[in-house]
């Protein structure tokens, strides 16, 4: 039996890096994390909540309303799609970085998966698979948390949440591909440093068009702006070929990603 | 092969009682040299830290801001001047919190060190408050690095306002102290970092009002705020920075109740770290 | 006899409802060197700790230096020089800083302590690392340093948990021979060991203790002496066979002790008896004769071997 899966994908395309066991991975998944404390878990999502709280309440009272693409939209409805873009990030980059480095050199994890049949691909897609199915949990919970707050304007928003599970895809493939060269706890900590720049400045909290020109520029180019901007494109109900293009930023970086977390895992461990 | 001579020995050279009144000092110096070996990440940190979010927030939402309750300004002030004072404190927070949970983690957990140093004339007592006199070093330069970001933005308005340098590093050891307890007790450090970051330090950074008056929030929150040594802090702040009133009751209040909340901590920390030690 | 330099009656050391130390007495007297052997679990660490003067005990009395450690932990603990069992070296600080670090711990001198470093690093065997951080140490080294780091003050009591636990058995012999030297020079030594031939080596009187109780008390020696014979016959039958020839073979000599893979018989001449053996046309697959040692004592005294 267990033969016969280890054969199945014999000979076909990828088999030295790719045996279809995602699942098996995702189940491991599942089973660390029934064991792990339900804190951990509900505090994923309360940080968007806590946000959305603090500044959508109290920066509201000082700036009710904002305007965007030529409409005066109340401040919460501006800033909801932006937290949620940043805690699929947050998360899949948590669940990527943290916790795959620990993994990968302290607790040898990966060295007992790939002593099976399964190949580093596996391993990568099992891991982000994981991320995923949290970053959906959480993206499904602030819509339920948002949509009744009157936040989400247009029924578009509803493709918000397969937006989120894009964009954690894209941050997860590349936390893990970035994690998997990392040899120190300390180079894990530029990750955070690199985080609240790309936070404060890829326009949450108020339109990029109030910096200067260049600024605007260098901004543009961070994965998170183009995040929020598809994220409140489809809530706000601005739709146009724009969100394609940032769909497009994040698909690239799945597949980068994922190339460089492959390349470097066989190198890891398949000597 | 070279052997070593025991010569004078023990009984003429260690002086106990030398150890019994500078202890803590000697813990503190061990626990600088180690920081130096970050030190340059630090400074870093704590300049990048102000410079961002007062451009992004004081600045980049500030304008919006200012422009939308016109004269009236936020507590009367521009917006930057308002939200300064708040991260000044809150830089202070962070700084004291990274110093010692972090070194008390590593002493009983990760490396055991204090365990060694116990095994010296170092009582429990003054490994506890070794521990907080570097945290309250870090949090000093760090609140005069902020302290600096933020005069060259401007934001400083009164010729008192230094004297927020010292309310913030007060709040810093305050809520330092207590963190340094709690993570003297602590077993199981996974699922602390996750509740400390976002069950505490979000919630009192975003409900303390920092980015915005405490009284605006609904009064069923407000009082995340009162048990906030940020709050307590941040309106010291802008009393000396701007001079956002306060009345002289409400300024006993805040001074007392950082007091406790330090007096507590140091306390419990240090009982906490010499029994753990013993056990 | 001159005052010991430790003395403890009745020590007792428990967590909750476990007992790890059990109402133990014992006195070290200066310039020896004192052991306590006793299997994983024994109470040993347990003990040290409480000698350390870092573990409050439970009840009993003890004096370490004629200093109650509830009282006097400070003083009791300027006098000496620990190594745990599990080394907690400063993995941030170099080699050299590890060492200055720990002297200055005890109000030494600045100029002493800087001195001092340099002939421990040769001591130790760690010039060439003497930047190095402690991280990047291998395990023999880093017991190295926390060997050389407890001498830094120049302890007049020197304890050391299972000082050479995880050690190749080169770097033990390097060890034990320092050790020695350091006894030499009158430092008053406590170790921890569950390997006989360790406290055989090193020990001039010990404790053998199970289960937080002492089970006897004496020098390696006497202990071999009262409580085993000469000479030991070890015989392997193969696993299946031990049991069965164990009957024949205990009506040969004064006593036998039959383990999951070989049996041992105890008798003051060992080639005499297995001539006897293989007379009695019992054909061991192997055969093995030795002169007994503590771990023959430890086996009378509980039943059990030191390490399982
Ligand atoms: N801090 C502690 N809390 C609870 N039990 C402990 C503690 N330290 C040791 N023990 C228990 O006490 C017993 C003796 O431990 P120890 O002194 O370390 O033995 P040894 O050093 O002889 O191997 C063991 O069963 C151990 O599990
Ligand atoms: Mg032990």
């Amino acid at each position: 039996m267990a033969v016969a899966i280890a054969d199945a994908r014999a000979g076909k395309r990828g088999e030295r890096v790719y045996s279809g066991r995602v699942l098996q991975l995702l189940e491991r998944g599942y089973i660390a994390f029934k064991s792990s404390t339900y804190m951990i878990v509900i505090s994923g999502f309360l940080e968007p909540v806590l946000y959305l709280l603090s500044f959508g309440y109290g920066i509201g009272k000082l700036l009710p309303t904002i305007a965007v693409g030529g409409e005066t939209i109340k401040y919460a409805a501006f800033i909801a799609p932006a937290l949620l873009a940043t805690s699929a990030m947050n998360g899949a980059i948590y669940d990527s970085t943290m916790n795959v480095f620990f993994k990968l050199n302290h607790d040898r994890i990966y060295h007992g998966m790939l002593a099976t049949s399964m190949g580093p691909l596996d391993v990568a897609l099992g891991e982000i698979g994981w991320a995923l199915i949290r970053g959906f949990s959480y993206a499904c919970a602030f819509m339920v948390v948002i949509a009744p707050l009157g936040l989400v304007v247009s029924a578009w928003g509803l493709l918000a949440i397969p937006a989120a599970v894009l964009i954690a895809f894209g941050f997860a493939s590349c936390g893990m591909a970035v994690t998997s060269y990392m040899k120190s706890f300390q180079q894990l900590e530029i990750v955070n440093m690199i985080l609240l720049p790309m936070f404060l400045f890829s326009g949450s909290f108020y339109p990029i068009t109030v910096f200067p020109q260049w600024l605007q520029f260098v901004v543009n180019l961070l994965p998170l702006s183009h995040a929020i901007d598809l994220v409140r494109g489809l809530c706000l109900g601005h739709i146009n070929f724009g969100l394609a293009g940032h769909a497009l930023y994040f698909v690239v970086m799945i597949v980068v990603g994922l190339f460089f977390t492959t390349k470097r895992l066989n190198a890891l461990f398949m000597k | 092969m070279s052997i070593i001579n025991i010569r004078q020995g023990s009984l003429v050279l260690v002086d106990a009682a030398k150890v019994q009144s500078r202890g803590a000092i000697y813990v503190a110096q061990a626990r600088i040299r180690q920081m130096m070996k970050w030190i340059w990440m630090i400074l870093g940190i704590a300049i990048a830290n102000p410079v961002l979010y007062l451009i992004s927030v004081g600045i980049g939402l500030g304008g919006l801001i200012d422009k939308s309750v016109g004269s009236a300004g936020v507590d009367g002030v521009k917006y930057l001047t308002f939200l300064a004072p708040a991260l000044l404190a809150q830089a202070a927070i962070q700084g004291t919190m990274d110093e010692t949970v972090f070194p008390t983690l590593e002493g009983f957990k990760w490396h055991k060190t204090f365990y060694s140093m116990n095994s010296t004339p170092l009582t429990g007592t003054q490994i506890s408050y070794g521990v907080f006199l570097t945290a309250l070093f870090r949090a000093f330069y760090t609140v005069v690095l902020y302290f600096i970001v933020m005069w060259l933005f401007g934001a400083v308005n009164s010729p008192r306002a230094w004297l927020a340098i010292p309310t913030a590093i007060f709040a810093g050891a305050s809520f330092g102290a207590l963190m340094q307890a709690l993570a003297g007790r602590l077993e199981d450090e996974n699922i602390f970092f996750v509740v400390l970051g976002r069950f505490v330090m979000m919630p009192l950074f975003m409900f303390s009002g920092t980015f915005f008056p405490l009284t605006s929030m609904p009064f069923f929150l407000q009082w995340i705020g009162w048990i906030s040594p940020l709050w307590h802090a941040t309106e010291l702040g802008r009393h000396l920075t701007y001079g956002h009133e306060v009345s002289p009751t409400m300024v006993w209040v805040h001074f007392i109740f950082l007091g406790i909340m330090l007096v507590a901590g140091l306390f419990f920390s240090a009982r906490i770290f010499t029994k753990r030690l013993a056990k | 006899m001159s005052t010991p330099l430790i003395s403890a009656r009745g020590l007792t050391k428990k967590f909750g409802d476990f007992t790890a130390v059990n109402g133990i007495d014992f006195d070290v007297y200066k310039g020896e060197s004192f052991g306590f052997l006793g299997p994983n679990g024994a109470g040993k660490s347990t003990a040290m700790r409480i000698i350390g003067a870092t573990s409050q005990r439970t009840s009993g009395t003890i004096s370490i230096l004629g200093k109650d450690p509830e009282i006097n932990g400070p003083q009791i603990r300027a006098h000496l020089g620990v190594v745990p069992q599990q080394d907690n070296l400063d993995m941030q600080l170099s080699v050299t800083e590890n060492l200055y670090i720990y002297g200055r711990y005890f109000g030494l001198p600045r100029k002493f302590v800087k001195q001092k470093v340099e002939e421990l690093l040769a001591f130790a065997q760690l010039e060439e690392k003497r930047d190095a951080k402690v991280e990047n140490l291998s395990g023999g080294m880093k017991r190295r340093l926390t060997i050389a780091r407890a001498l830094v003050s120049e302890p007049e009591i020197l304890m050391l948990d299972e000082p050479t636990t995880g050690l190749d058995p080169q770097a033990r012999h390097i060890l034990w021979d320092r050790l020695f030297r350091l006894k030499e020079q009158g430092v008053t030594l406590l170790i921890t060991t569950h390997f006989m031939d360790e406290a055989e080596q090193l020990c001039d009187r010990l404790i053998v203790m199970d289960k937080g109780s002492i089970m006897a008390e004496g020098s390696p020696a006497t202990l071999i002496k009262d409580y085993s014979s000469k000479e030991v016959l070890e015989l392997r039958f193969g696993s299946d066979r031990n049991q069965a020839v164990a009957d024949q073979l205990r009506s040969m000599c004064e006593r036998i002790e039959e383990l999951p893979d070989r049996v041992l018989m105890y008798t003051e001449d060992g080639e005499e008896l297995l001539e006897r053996v293989y007379a009695a046309n019992l054909h061991p697959k192997t055969s093995l004769v030795r002169r007994s040692s503590l771990e023959d004592v430890f086996l009378r005294l509980t039943g059990r071997t030191l390490i399982e």
